[in-house]
């Protein structure tokens, strides 16, 4: 992913604080990997600084917004302000759809800390994410 | 009867209700998915009764979130 694009997510979750923030990231996908070109800033309806839910309209829109840009649904982001950059029990428990990566932003440190899962069968293994 | 789902149009049986959509598109764990007809989201007990008609477009989308 683009270092400007982490540095956007990191920014979206610092002006979104003390809450979650959420959003989606969508490209293309190359021989497993995972190229970002976009990413889209969601509402989270729950407001909350321990849990996030994407706004299912948002959500809506984005995904036609992918389709006639010809991207694909890589993955969700969600912020974590105080914890780090973990699955927590009800992030793998909602972890619904297991062709997506699902990528946490801490803000637990001084530096913001992205890191991306992969979330199946209540099992999460990290994924490495590239900067350019 | 001709429906759009998720962007693409196919041809479906009539008589059709938005859980037997679900079926036919083999998605999986559907309790967990939002559906919206016609940019119009249903309610999970309104699946059943919902029948669909020619030219409706559907779109399934997964319920994303988590926390702490």
């Amino acid at each position: 992913m683009k270092n400007s694009d982490r540095e956007a997510i990191a920014a979206y979750a610092k002006n979104g604080l003390p809450n979650e923030v959420c959003g989606l990231v969508a490209g293309r996908a190359e021989e497993g990997v995972k190229i970002i070109e976009k990413v889209y800033f969601m509402t989270n309806v729950d407001a909350s600084r321990e849990h996030f839910s994407i706004d299912p309209r948002e959500q809506l829109s984005a995904v036609k917004d992918m389709r006639a840009n010809g991207l694909a649904l890589l993955g969700n982001f969600h912020s974590h302000p105080e914890t780090p950059a973990r699955p927590s029990e009800e992030d793998i428990r909602l972890a619904y759809d297991p062709s997506i990566s699902y990528l946490i932003l801490s803000l637990a440190g001084e530096e913001p800390m992205l890191k991306a899962f992969h979330i199946e069968n209540g099992i999460a293994s990290s994924e490495e994410v590239d900067l350019e | 009867m001709i429906l759009t789902v998720a962007g693409t149009k196919k041809e479906y049986p009539p008589d059709l209700t938005v859980t037997k959509l679900l079926e036919a598109e083999k998605v999986e764990m559907p309790m967990y998915v939002t559906v919206s007809l016609n940019d119009e989201f249903l309610k999970r007990e309104e699946f059943d009764d919902t029948l669909l008609k020619e030219n409706d477009s559907v779109e399934f989308l997964y319920f994303m979130g988590g926390g702490f």
